[in-house]
């Protein structure tokens, strides 16, 4: 079995375990055994990955195998990967990881929490190790559905509703997804549904691609928190139970600007560069968009989705400026973005299990009773605001650097807009800081509540290790997603 | 003549008829003891003759009796389909027909419904239009008398009436379409036919009292009244074959006489599949989110899905015939298993079908609330599950032949099917209830049904193998 194949399959053997599993100390046993090894095997595939291309591997995807599923439309199950996926393969192994141990203390109907957690992450690794448009599209959706349960049965608040309006939207752009798909394919003569295959044949109309590259950007761009189609996000978010915020906003969301990226631009490139100027407008209306909001937000769940929408904004901003160092930041971005939501909304449900409310105005001085909690919050903030030492500066950097280099007035106009983002993140993590964490605590019910127990220091101190390893080392990461972007760069302008 | 050769083509129909002749002679003549074991021998008599008429035996198509009885593999393949369908129906009918004032009938059950299945074999294999005819009258009656099986229910009957009143100004529409055919071409043979078929006006209100006539028995918008209330009143089992078999059957046969009777007309008829798909999803799926009573809920749902079902038509190539044939099978578990729940939960909680009923199933009887929610997910094509590939398929086959706009509107009807889709599972697992469906446990037959049904669901999408096989013998235009 190709090493690839195994992402998917051990999320399914955990689903049979869990199935399997009679009690809690079970199910905890299969998860744990499940996403280790997961986080083990994707370290492995780093080193293996980086290995191979030391070797002097140079084919564009690496490690493929696959073999014809159906064979009237050239539908293969095909996998392969190269250096961004590696990278998003890893994130969602973290992930998934951090959030098994993020949601140790769940009591009701755990065994189902878990199995659709499982079930969402097959459709997760399955998105990423797949070069066949048809497999992708399906694990896309696979990643999609549990989703609707996760949020409805396990969620807060408004949940149902919230959960509703998310599998609707996500499901409406799949639908469009689906149809640029089959534009696609057919488009291309209708000989191969193979991603490279596709991107070498290059023999899709230049007016066909005028009306599938929105199509597929925007179906993606759904789930990448594309404005104005980003308002699932706040909503879904701070509804979903903790570990389902974490993957959602974590993984599933760079969902979408993988396919921005690898479907929509990469196979569309012609389309691409004469519209991208209508998109790079609404992104960069999301980066701002979604920083201004999250200012005026009081829910500490609402601030972090709405700080998504404008950090997810951020990747769709610089892969549409299409040169390679923007497009390396978007990765990067996704990553870091990744790994800092994922500490954001693990903190916030911790905080929120111990004081039930997330509203800032009932919160005051925890830094004195949760020390370890408030530290973390913290440096997530620091993260945030991209403070020089954490992913989010260099993700930051070289995204505005990268999309500086398109000296004329539009995209300089653009990115002097979108730096703004900065300035506006700042103001609204260091209100929130100041506001929850420091100062005299006003609830006198507060002053008993405990700090961190172990599973949940795990968890978090697993992500701020990594955020800080992407921070201060970023070379070996953005030198393997440099090298994979430039082909696809290059394919796009020429 | 040769009688071996219709032994040798034939063989289907007339296993199937030596299967109710001996059905109607056991009912009269079996004792009490006999009676009992009545349903599990129709079931093995029915699952040996769908296992033993699954694959076709002659690869090579075949007309006998100068023409009227078309023998072709892609028919048997449909043919077996069909049988597997109407096989899980009686699977899952086993609780409802034990009731007291079935239980003195179960025989006319059998034979009914087998009658009916006859029919539309011959519906399948007919080459001419007055065997066609015969098919699908035999495949309409019977089916009359099975709506209102359930006669002291005032339901049922209702039903039942309207079922035959419907049926039959749909089959007078259809004759004098025929007429017109006749009396342009001068034969009914669909082989002769299509040379003397030139889009004459008179031919084009031929083909428009056909297609009503057909679309009445797929029920496709705007011939679709009778559906939601005959849905309601029949007995759930007899709605379940309503639902799928006899929906495959004739949306197979419509397929293979546009393509070959009505081929020098394809703009017509795609102009007018055009309209009705769209208004059958569309139409369908705006109705179906307003049900309360699950019966009629899906048979809302199950008009669109026969706009779905359209989708391949309206290509007319082989591989959208493929796709039909697929779509159908796919379609037929996921309905069945629907259904068969359905069944199930109103047999043993003394008839309830509402939506509110099934707030908090899953408490209660967790293994139905996951078939059925696997069920509507595969309804509503999401993947893993098998109604997602056969959606693929056939919007690939109506995108192929350049329907693109027709392929979106019916690409964003998926996601308002998906909301009243979810509106049930959310009832089912998200909804609590303060006095929900008991825990039951169901009969040994309908387990078996449900199971064949779940396997479906979970197996024909990810082995490709039931598709190739199916593509080995399809034809188009």
């Amino acid at each position: 079995m190709n090493i690839l194949s195994i992402f998917p399959a051990i999320p399914v053997l955990m689903m049979l375990g869990l199935w399997l599993s009679k009690n809690t100390r079970q199910i905890h046993a299969v998860m744990v055994t499940g996403a280790s090894l997961l986080l083990a095997l994707a370290v492995f595939l780093v080193f293996r990955y980086l290995g191979l291309r030391a070797e002097g591997e140079t084919a564009e995807m690496l490690m493929t195998a696959g073999f014809v599923w159906y064979e009237p439309l050239d539908i293969r199950y095909a996998v392969g990967v190269d250096g961004i996926s590696v990278a998003m393969i890893l994130l969602s192994a973290i992930i998934v990881f951090t959030g098994t141990f993020a949601s140790w203390k769940m009591t009701s109907d755990v065994k189902e929490f878990f199995i659709w957690f499982c079930l969402l992450s097959v459709g997760v690794f399955g998105f990423f190790i797949s070069v066949d448009m048809f497999t992708m599209f399906m694990f896309y959706e696979i990643a999609l559905i549990p989703m609707y349960l996760l949020i409805g049965v396990w969620g807060t608040g408004r949940k149902e509703y919230s959960a509703m309006k998310l599998t609707l939207m996500l499901m409406g752009g799949s639908a469009l997804i689906l149809i640029g798909i089959l534009g696609i394919y057919f488009g291309a003569g209708a000989t191969t549904m193979d991603i490279t295959e596709i991107a070498s044949l290059h023999n899709i109309p230049v007016s066909m691609q005028r009306i599938w590259f929105p199509i597929v950007f925007i179906g993606f761009g759904v789930l990448g928190a594309l404005f104005p189609f980003h308002t699932w996000s706040p909503d879904g978010h701070a509804s979903a139970p903790t570990a389902v915020s974490m993957l959602h906003a974590g993984v599933l969301m760079k969902l979408g600007g993988y396919g921005c990226f690898r479907i929509a631009m990469y196979l569309l490139p012609e389309a691409a560069q004469e519209l991208s100027w209508i998109f790079i407008v609404l992104t960069t209306v999301s980066v701002v968009y979604g920083a201004f909001s999250a200012c005026v937000q009081t829910d500490l769940k609402y601030i972090n989705a709405y700080s998504s929408v404008s950090h997810c904004g951020l990747v769709l901003f610089a892969i549409l400026m299409m040169n390679t160092t923007a497009a390396t930041g978007a990765v990067l971005q996704m990553l870091s973005h990744g790994l800092m939501t994922a500490l954001f909304f693990a903190l916030i449900g911790m905080i929120y299990g111990r004081t039930h409310t997330r509203d800032i105005r009932e919160l005051s001085g925890l830094m004195k009773i949760m020390p370890f909690l408030s530290v973390c919050y913290v440096i997530a903030g620091l993260a945030n605001l991209g403070l020089p030492g954490l992913s989010g500066f260099v993700a930051e950097m070289t995204i505005f650097n990268g999309a500086f280099m398109e000296n004329d007035t539009f995209h300089r106009t653009v990115t002097v807009i979108a730096c703004t983002s900065i300035v506006i993140t700042a103001v609204y993590i260091l209100r929130l800081v100041g506001k929850i964490l420091y100062g005299t605590c006003t609830n006198p019910a507060h002053l008993k509540l405990t700090d961190a127990t172990w599973d949940e220091r795990l968890a978090v101190t697993v992500l701020i290790v990594a955020i800080a390893g992407l921070g201060l080392a970023p070379m070996w990461m953005s030198d393997m997603i440099n090298e994979s972007v430039y082909p696809i760069i290059s394919h796009i302008l020429n | 003549m040769d009688y071996s050769a219709i032994f040798s083509y034939m063989y289907t129909e007339i296993a199937l008829a030596g299967i109710i002749v001996a059905a109607l002679l056991y009912d009269l003549i079996a004792g009490k003891k006999g009676r009992r074991a009545f349903h599990g021998i129709m079931c093995t008599v029915l699952l040996l003759f769908t296992a033993g008429t699954a694959f076709p035996f002659h690869k090579e198509t075949a007309s006998i009796f100068g023409g009227m009885y078309v023998y072709d593999p892609m028919y048997v393949i449909v043919k077996s389909v069909l049988a597997a369908g109407t096989l899980i129906v009686f699977l899952t009918s086993d609780s409802w027909l034990r009731k007291e004032d079935t239980e003195f009938k179960r025989g006319e059950f059998y034979v009914l419904t087998l009658s009916t299945l006859l029919g539309m074999d011959f519906m399948v294999s007919a080459g001419h239009f007055l065997m066609f005819f015969i098919g699908l009258e035999l495949a309409s009656v019977p089916m009359a008398c099975l709506v209102a099986f359930d006669k002291y229910k005032h339901n049922s009957a209702e039903a039942g009436a309207k079922y035959i009143l419907s049926a039959l100004f749909a089959s007078g529409l259809m004759l004098y379409g025929i007429s017109f055919l006749y009396g342009t071409t001068g034969t009914l043979y669909f082989d002769d036919m299509s040379a003397g078929i030139n889009g004459s006006a008179l031919q084009i209100l031929a083909l428009v009292f056909f297609f009503t006539g057909l679309g009445f028995k797929i029920s496709l918008v705007p011939f679709h009244l009778w559906t939601a209330d005959t849905y309601e009143g029949a007995p759930t089992s007899v709605t379940s074959y309503l639902s799928v078999v006899s929906k495959a059957a004739a949306a197979f046969s419509l397929m293979v006489i546009l393509i070959k009777v009505f081929a020098p007309m394809t703009e017509y008829w795609q102009m007018l599949l055009y309209i009705v798909i769209v208004l059958s999803i569309t139409v369908a799926n705006l109705f179906a989110i307003r049900q309360k009573n699950l019966k009629r809920f899906l048979a809302f749902s199950s008009i669109s899905q026969a706009g779905y079902i359209m989708l391949a038509v309206i290509s007319g190539t082989p591989y959208g015939m493929t796709s039909l044939v697929f779509y159908v099978l796919v379609y037929m578990v996921a309905n069945l298993a629907a259904f068969g729940v359905i069944s199930a939960v109103e047999q043993n909680s003394g008839g309830k079908v509402g939506m509110d009923d099934y707030n908090g199933l899953y408490r209660t009887n967790p293994k139905l609330a996951v078939i059925m929610m696997l069920a509507l997910f595969s309804l509503a094509g999401i993947p893993p599950f098998a109604g997602f590939f056969s959606k693929f398929f056939i919007f690939a086959a109506a995108f192929d032949q350049g329907f693109h706009v027709l392929v979106f509107i019916a690409l964003i009807n998926t996601v308002i099917s998906l909301y009243y889709y979810l509106l049930v599972v959310k009832a089912m697992f998200i909804t609590p209830n303060e006095n929900p469906v008991a825990p039951f446990r169901s009969d040994r037959s309908t387990r078996i049904g449900l199971v064949l049904c779940l396997a479906g669901i979970l197996a024909l999408g990810i082995a490709s193998s039931v598709f190739d096989g199916i593509s080995l013998y399809s034809f188009g235009l």
